[in-house]
């Protein structure tokens, strides 16, 4: 065993038994960050707290929650918004959060990809940060179920229902998800127990690899210039802050982190006290009921681009049903960004206004992603079919097709010049 | 070099009692997400079709889902004969009552003669066929025995076999 002197102070006690100093170096004071990055970086921090006022009000709501088909609607609209003192606090706060968790999840992806953030030596950030996407959606869903709406009813019929759509499997697949024939209790405890239990522990997993990831290559910047950070930080440390590179995590670059994160945080308890309504569904305000089907089914705005992809295609195409086109597209729509540091073909690392071609994909890619959200939502007759159909191919094109042509053409003039 | 084979041995015969254990773990997981046995006992529901009067909708529960029996009359709904099926001198649809597409329930418009599913649009005839949007199969037929006037869910009996065409 290592030798233990008498120590002084609490401080030290620690230091000797924990080394809280190397700790905190590591974690923070000489964890380093470039200077050039701007707001958008700070959308890391940003998540984290999303993520922590998410897991604190819904140890709260737990409180008060029953899993229980015929109790559970009741005791989310009634005993936890009229009964429990600040219920309706930990309620909008928990609902508003987990939609503009969202949000800033396709801030920081589509920042990543404006910048490049996923390329050579970055990919298992991405990765990391894409299994957060999925992981966060599941969780998303599972604690939409919750409260037993009509709405959450539905929604847990159909995404249920698309497993039945594998093939051989699927309708015996679909009841044993289930638990029973059809969404049933036992759909809803399971699902009880994956959003409170199971998935918040692979999520916080996740989080630690995701931060991991970045030690190793160190944080992408602005210019996407590679910075040999070891020597940077010796200039800092050093005393020549301004000639320096790079900035400490800890009390430097946080600083900024946290202007931004209190914006953020008045938008969002702005939301929480005035527009909690915009998360919450009118019709999960019905109690759920397997015998009638609201008129029109939709998921809260988040999934609505990748439910356009779903339904986009609805008519057949020689052998293969509207259904199955749809579904193989929902498919590859929900993995295909997990391979976008092979779909860019491109070794330039440089943000997309100076990369040609790609800043005009980019933005297409977002234009198209809005008007799948947008008809995502409306009803998918005439003319909507359409829109629908070709923002659809148009994604699908963009990604699978657009990105490794035009990379590839980067690619050759990089090289040409170089 | 003797040593050295008996650990590997040791290590496989471990490898091996984990594994076996590992399959047995995941086996006793995959029953707990089964259905209960109660779940698969309860999955019977009888009805008796003869108080039904031709052109008549009525919609029941089986397993949590809804079937539809529709009673057709020889001048407006048109017999199916491969898709119907006989009661007694009655003519009947019987259909789970889920839209193949995704699983919304359509509604009966009696007037129009169709089915019609909100969700997406999806439209099935008398006769359960889709025959327009993206329901990609007809209305599915639920299993059933037939008992004198009365129709038993749950259960494959010879005209159910004879429909779906296993017989
Ligand atoms: S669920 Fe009926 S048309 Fe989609």
């Amino acid at each position: 065993m290592a030798h233990f002197e008498k120590a002084n102070s609490v401080y030290e006690w620690l230091d000797q038994r924990l080394a809280v100093t190397k700790l905190t170096k590591v974690l923070m004071t000489e964890y380093w960050i470039p200077k050039n990055i701007n707001f958008l970086w700070a959308m890391g921090v940003v998540l984290m707290t999303m993520f922590t006022i998410l897991l604190i009000s819904g140890i709260f709501l737990l409180m008060y929650y029953k899993p229980d088909t015929k109790l559970a609607f009741d005791s989310v609209n009634y005993t936890i918004m009229q009964e429990v003192w600040f219920g309706w606090l930990w309620r909008h706060m928990h609902g508003v959060a987990a939609s503009v968790v969202f949000l800033v999840i396709y801030i920081h992806m589509f920042t990543g990809i404006y910048y490049g953030s996923y390329k050579k030596g970055r990919e298992m950030i991405w990765i990391s940060g894409m299994l957060l996407f999925v992981t966060f959606s599941a969780e998303a869903f599972s604690g939409y179920m919750l409260p037993w709406g009509q709405m959450s009813y539905w929604a847990a019929q159909v995404i249920t229902n698309l497993f039945g759509g594998i093939p051989f499997i699927g309708d015996e697949l679909v009841i044993w998800i289930r638990g029973n024939f059809y969404v049933a209790d036992a759909t809803l405890t399971r699902f009880f127990m994956l959003h409170v239990l199971l998935l918040p522990l692979v999520i916080m997993g996740i989080i630690g690899l995701h931060f991991y990831s970045l030690r190793i290559p160190h944080v992408n910047n602005q210019e996407g210039e590679e910075i040999d950070f070891d020597a940077e930080a010796e200039k800092y440390k050093a005393g020549r802050k301004a000639e320096s590179k790079v900035i400490p995590f800890w009390p430097v670059f946080l600083s900024k982190d946290l202007f931004v994160l209190g914006v953020f945080m008045v938008f969002y308890f702005y939301l929480v006290f005035y527009h909690y309504n915009f998360a919450m569904d009118p019709i999960n305000f019905d109690p759920a009921n397997p015998m009638k089907t609201p008129p029109h089914i939709y998921p809260e705005w988040y999934f609505l681009w990748s439910y356009e992809v779903l339904r986009g295609f609805f008519f057949d195409v020689g052998p293969l049903s509207a259904m199955d086109i749809g579904l193989i597209a929902f498919g590859i729509a929900n993995v295909i960004f997990f391979l976008m540091p092979w779909l860019d073909r491109s070794p330039v690392v440089a943000p997309a206004h100076k990369r040609g071609a790609f800043k005009i994909w980019f933005w297409i890619l977002v234009v198209d992603m809005i008007v799948l959200t947008i008809w995502g939502k409306l009803p998918p007759t005439g003319a909507n079919a359409w829109i629908g159909f070709f923002a659809s191919i148009t994604f699908l094109t963009l990604l699978l097709v657009a990105l490794p042509l035009i990379t590839k053409k980067e690619a050759q003039r990089a090289g040409g010049a170089a | 070099m003797a040593d050295q084979k008996r650990r590997d041995f040791l290590g496989m015969v471990f490898g091996g009692f984990a594994a076996a254990g590992g399959v047995a773990a995941l086996y006793a997981m995959k029953r707990t997400w089964d259905p209960l046995p109660s779940v698969m006992a309860a999955g019977f529901t009888t009805v008796d079709l003869s108080p039904m009067k031709p052109g008549e909708f009525r919609t029941v529960t089986w397993r949590g889902k809804p079937i539809f029996i529709l009673k057709k009359d020889s001048t407006q709904l048109k017999k199916c004969n491969d898709a119907d099926v006989k009661v007694g001198e009655g003519d009947y649809l019987v259909r789970i009552g889920l839209c193949t597409h995704l699983g919304c329930i359509p509604a009966w418009e009696a007037d129009k003669q169709v089915f019609k599913c909100a969700c997406h649009g999806g439209e099935f005839d008398a006769c359960g066929t889709n025959t327009f949007g993206p329901p990609p199969r007809p209305l599915d037929i639920p299993p059933f025995k037939i008992e004198g006037t009365k129709l038993v869910l749950g259960e494959e009996g010879p005209e159910y076999k004879k429909l779906v065409g296993k017989a």
